[in-house]
């Protein structure tokens, strides 16, 4: 059993420009509101864990050693993470493994990006050498993955629209969230620009300046202070170019739902989870993990989202915060996951509270989809 | 300096230049393209046929060291219509990115459709390479310009999942 918590969350504003601070300071926004949540001094940090999406996307080279001051990592062990869009949640599992590993009582986790200092979608369209020069970011790569989605379960398409719109009346409770997009309906949705069919431009994220930090401790240390028991977590990959891959329901993100459940104890996600934070960068993407994490059958994701059973107030309430469909530095947004869950079962989500929750799932993926991070937390330990 | 005019920040653009090596799968595999041929390269212990070829099967971690030589035709597997420009990418939208599907091979690439309507682009449709004029051919697939479909029944794209024999 995993002896370790979460015993404080903070996050900065998200916003698509963040000019008012530097890197540094973005990062030390997201710590100091998570080291004042975890009450708790400087001494007590035994290693810090960075993680971020491709340098490339600021052009800054191993910001980890620039960050130093910023981080708190002088004098102190420190690593940097980085599997692409998943990022987020992998680092949270890296620093709870240091303290799992009996080395290190205290870590503190920190990621981010600040897409403003540059373009992703730029940096993730590269010219490969010897191929045509067709990539189109990350939307470009997933959209055809959607497309075969909605023709394998025959999904109508306003079930997109119908996730859009949601994450965003979410976000509306989340003084946060980067998108507050008063009055959204599917018809505002449905109304805005095809960028790669099937996905319009309000079914996207959006590019957003953020960092996340959490201070993880082992049991021992703990004390009186609000804490998110960490049930379960695992990470997994695949190999992007395999044969015999389905990338509309990745092998690695069955394994590692699995993985959490079991270490978890949790034999019907859908009934024994509460609410769970996960990674829907466009639309459609709750369905089809829905599906993959085991919450319903094959083909049945869609028909959960249209029954509105991940509402806030629905039976298994999806992205509460608002989600990356609402916030999107894409370093942090797999430990806005992680963070997020944690505060639902602390009691600290505020307006986007889920009533009672009491075991909270946090999901993170990247790359080509071929790389996953998860973990269960849980208001109590037993 | 007016108040408007006041900058907190400022651009920097950054290059970075780079050798890249092809290594001995992509460079068997590039040579054949600069013949207007596609070859595969199959894994020894599952069978699995990679185009274009990395080396290794992923599945396995042995090398592809079997030449599988395939058609320029195949199918579509899945597509999405590009309406946005890319930055720094010389394509003018809207175009259509498709994942081919060679007959004989057990992965897919990105190429491009074009002579249809895109309206009448799908899953499952067949395909055929069109090439460039044979001066014009280098050690790249851009040798093919796009793909357009043929005059040839519709593939149920679930039949093309590979299974290991």
């Amino acid at each position: 059993m995993i002896q370790a918590g979460v015993i404080g969350v903070g996050q900065t504003k998200y916003d698509a420009k963040r000019r008012d601070v530097s890197m540094g300071g973005l990062v030390r926004e997201a710590i100091d509101n998570a080291m004042l949540a975890a009450d708790i001094e400087w001494d007590a940090i035994d290693a810090v864990i960075l993680g971020k999406a491709p340098d490339m996307f600021e052009g800054v080279v191993m910001p980890e050693l620039y960050l130093a001051d910023a981080i708190g990592a002088v004098g102190k062990p420190v690593l940097r993470v980085h599997t692409a869009g998943s990022v987020g949640g992998s680092t949270g599992v890296i620093a709870a493994t240091h303290v799992c590993s009996g080395q290190f009582k205290t870590v503190l986790t920190v990621t981010f990006e600040k897409q403003s200092e540059s373009n992703a979608t730029w940096a993730l369209s590269p010219r490969y050498p010897y191929s045509p020069h067709i990539n189109a970011g990350a939307g470009g790569y997933f959209a055809p993955f959607i497309r075969e989605y909605i023709r394998r379960y025959d999904a109508p398409e306003h079930i997109g629209w119908k996730v859009a719109v949601k994450d965003r009346l979410n976000a509306l409770k989340n003084p946060l969230a980067h998108l507050h997009i008063p009055g959204i309906d599917e018809k505002m949705v449905s109304d805005t620009p095809m960028l790669w069919e099937p996905l319009r431009y309000l079914e996207s994220c959006p590019s957003s300046d953020g960092a996340c930090a959490m201070v993880i401790t082992s049991k021992d240390l703990v004390g009186s202070r609000d804490v998110a028991w960490i049930k379960g977590m695992a990470v997994r990959s695949e190999g992007t170019l395999s044969a015999g891959r389905d990338e509309v329901n990745p092998q690695a993100g069955i394994d590692c739902a699995k993985d959490i459940y079991d270490q978890a104890g949790i034999t019907n996600p859908y009934k024994e989870i509460d609410c769970a934070e996960i990674y829907v960068p466009f639309s459609w993407y709750e369905p089809m993990w829905l599906e993959n994490l085991g919450f319903c059958g094959l083909g049945e994701g869609w028909k959960l989202t249209d029954k509105d059973a991940t509402a806030i107030d629905g039976e298994m309430p999806f992205n509460m915060s608002g989600g990356v469909m609402s916030s999107n530095p894409i370093g942090a947004s797999g430990m806005i996951r992680f963070g997020e869950a944690a505060l639902q079962v602390m009691g600290k989500a505020n307006d986007h509270q889920v009533e009672d929750a009491k075991v909270a799932m946090g999901h993170a993926y990247g790359g080509a989809a071929q790389f996953f991070a998860m973990w269960i937390v849980s208001s109590s330990l037993d | 300096m007016s108040e408007e005019e006041k900058k907190d920040y400022a651009e920097s653009p950054i290059n970075l230049e780079y050798h890249y090596t092809a290594g001995s799968a992509t460079t068997r595999f590039l040579n054949q393209v600069k013949e207007g041929k596609i070859v595969g390269q199959s894994c020894p212990k599952c069978s699995a046929v990679y185009v274009p070829p990395r080396g290794s099967c992923p599945r396995c971690g042995v090398a592809t060291n079997i030449e599988v030589p395939l058609t320029d035709k195949g199918c579509i597997e899945s597509f999405t219509i590009v309406h946005i420009p890319i930055p720094g990418n010389p394509i003018v939208p809207p175009y259509v990115c498709a994942m081919i599907r060679l007959d004989g091979a057990n992965i897919s690439f990105l190429h491009l459709i074009q002579g249809i309507d895109v309206e009448e682009i799908r899953i499952g449709m067949r395909i055929q390479a069109v090439w460039k004029p044979k001066d014009e051919w280098t050690h790249s697939l851009e040798n093919i310009k796009w793909f357009t479909p043929i005059d040839e029944p519709d593939v149920d794209v679930a039949t093309l999942r590979f299974q290991e024999s």
